[in-house]
């Protein structure tokens, strides 16, 4: 069940230096969170009046924490990355649907993350079963790197080529020979495009993570829609919400 | 106590609505709150066939606010009669209804399907700054206000709101428009037209470049609109435009409001329509008011 609730934060670290991640306190969220889901994080600041969306990196279901690995883009998330251990932060969640697990069941899995689009892929890789390679794309500073590594095989892209291989991620898997029969992604919309076309031309099932602005994250407004190929469910047209029909979909779903 | 309010002929339990646009057809927000808690539901606007609104993004955040240009996405009458209307029958709440349209035609056609519908008030939005034909064309001459009013009023079987836009110089013209086309209630205010750059992209933070500013921020100009409404018209007045708390609330019903709808409040607190409903009882019941009709338009 979907609940806004007054979350502890547990630690708060930063991994670049724009990229920070914070642990926080939030039991009844951590007890059904699954992959591929987000939070609406509220700032303290009521000038800023709406939630920011950011992406599950990791759910410990034993102690009850969330990870959030979250990118300062503008005042609101400064803020956050502000907090200490023992603030008090007000989350709504666990939103949208995650990755579907199942899929991978037997099969070579790809995650593929680009930037920011990078943590949702922890949690995922920590319960996916089977073979799982992760290919990573970073502009130039690398995060949550050796996360991945203890879960899977992470091939690295820079588009500075400072490591790995220089370009972006579909580089990194054209030069690497990789292969899979089913992709998990989340990233900017270009890159989510160039994999939908390539997990078209090589019959690989491919699933993807978007984002967009929001307002109330739970299906109400309409603002976060995404062009969808089938007449959508809510309004009859060709909008899927990405807050509450996604933010994971089927490639072939939607049109980016 | 007494927090019963009636508009236009219809009892709400309490004068607490959502507003237009923040609340769907009240599904979503129904794993948060008890629908049955509030007077009454008013509805996204509903047109005579599926729209599909405008590109993203569709929402910017402002100071104290939001902008919003959804560009009234919705999925047309008739599955509004079949899936919406059902769902919200099953709470013990008011059901008003926005209707949408670009041409008088359009808005006559969900009139007349509503007809046979067992909503309680319909309201017609003719303030929808998002939208290039209709919505707010309608809303800013009084002549038109007037005309669309009466053309709706005799097609109409349930009492008529009409939204009005504050986008005009002076909000008791169009008020007056309104009643002399024979409304029954009026609501305010739809959301102001407003703009936002994004400075590092060099480009407007929306795709519709303008979009309707709502939010806490607005809720002096709609203060000050809902009292000039109050004093130029005998309909009653709905009041919204940045209610997020019972003190807000309590602010339009003291300017003249005989109800209030909470629209922005629920994209931050979505149990903002329920804790305002509370805190006006236990403002009452904290001063001694026995009657909410005492604080109604109490501020002459």
């Amino acid at each position: 069940m979907k609940t806004k609730l007054t979350a502890s934060v547990v630690s708060q670290e930063a991994l670049t230096k724009d990229i920070f991640s914070m642990w926080i306190q939030a039991d009844e969220i951590a007890k059904e969170a699954v992959p591929g889901q987000f939070l609406s994080v509220y700032t303290k600041d009521k000038s800023r009046i709406l939630p920011r969306p950011i992406s599950l990196c990791e759910v410990d279901r034993e102690r009850g924490r969330l990870r959030l690995v979250y990118r300062i883009a503008g005042a609101g998330t400064r803020e956050f990355s502000a907090c200490q251990a023992g603030d008090p932060i007000e989350i709504l969640g666990p939103l949208g649907n995650g990755f579907p697990l199942e899929a991978a069941k037997g099969r070579r899995a790809f995650l593929i993350g680009g930037g920011i689009g990078i943590p949702p892929m922890l949690e995922l890789a920590k319960r996916l079963p089977g073979e799982k390679t992760a290919v990573l794309g970073y502009r130039d500073e690398q995060f949550l790197r050796g996360d991945l590594e203890r879960y899977a095989k992470v091939y690295v892209a820079t588009e500075d080529g400072s490591d790995g291989t220089k370009g972006n991620v579909l580089d990194a898997i054209r030069e690497q020979g990789l292969q899979a029969d089913v992709m998990y992604a989340c990233g900017p919309t270009p890159m989510l495009r160039a994999l939908k076309a390539y997990a078209q031309e090589n019959g690989v099932e491919c699933w993807l993570s978007l984002e967009e602005r929001m307002a109330c994250g739970v299906g109400a407004c309409l603002a976060c829609v995404c062009q969808s190929t089938e007449v959508d469910g809510h309004s009859h047209v060709h909008n899927k919400r990405i807050c509450k029909d996604g933010p994971v979909f089927a490639a072939e779903e939607v049109t980016l | 106590m007494n927090t019963k309010v009636t508009v236009a002929g219809v009892e709400l339990k309490n004068p607490v609505m959502t507003a237009s646009g923040t609340f769907g057809s009240g599904a979503e927000y129904s794993e948060f709150v008890d629908l049955s808690r509030l007077g009454a539901v008013v509805t996204k606007g509903v047109a005579n066939v599926p729209w599909p609104g405008n590109p993203t993004p569709r929402v910017a955040e402002v100071y104290g606010g939001m902008l919003n240009a959804i560009g009234l996405q919705n999925p047309g009458i008739d599955v509004f009669v079949k899936r919406d209307i059902p769902f919200l029958r099953q709470f013990d709440t008011k059901i008003i209804v926005n209707v949408c349209g670009k041409t008088t035609e359009d808005y006559l056609e969900v009139v007349e399907r509503l007809g046979d519908e067992p909503v309680d008030l319909l309201e017609i939005n003719i303030s929808c700054p998002n939208v290039k034909e209709g919505g707010i064309a309608f809303g800013q001459d009084p002549k038109a206000v007037e005309t669309i009013t009466r053309e709706v009023k005799r097609y109409a079987r349930q009492p008529v709101i009409m939204k009005l836009s504050p986008n005009v110089t002076d909000i008791t013209v169009m008020a007056k428009a309104a009643e002399a086309g024979g409304a029954d209630a009026l609501s305010l205010i739809n959301t102001l037209t407003g703009m936002k750059i994004d400075i590092n992209r060099r480009t407007f933070a929306l795709a519709n470049r303008t979009g309707g500013f709502s939010g806490p921020a607005v809720k002096p100009v709609a203060v000050r609109m809902v009292y000039q409404t109050a004093h130029a018209v005998r309909i009653p007045v709905i009041g919204m435009g940045g209610i997020s708390t019972a003190e807000d609330a309590i602010e339009f019903l003291m300017a003249g409001a005989t109800a209030v709808s909470v629209g922005t409040a629920n994209f931050f607190n979505p149990y903002a329509t329920v804790e305002i409903a509370d805190g006006i009882r236990q403002f009452m019941a904290e001063r001694g008011v026995e009657d909410i009709h005492e604080l109604i338009g109490c501020v002459e």
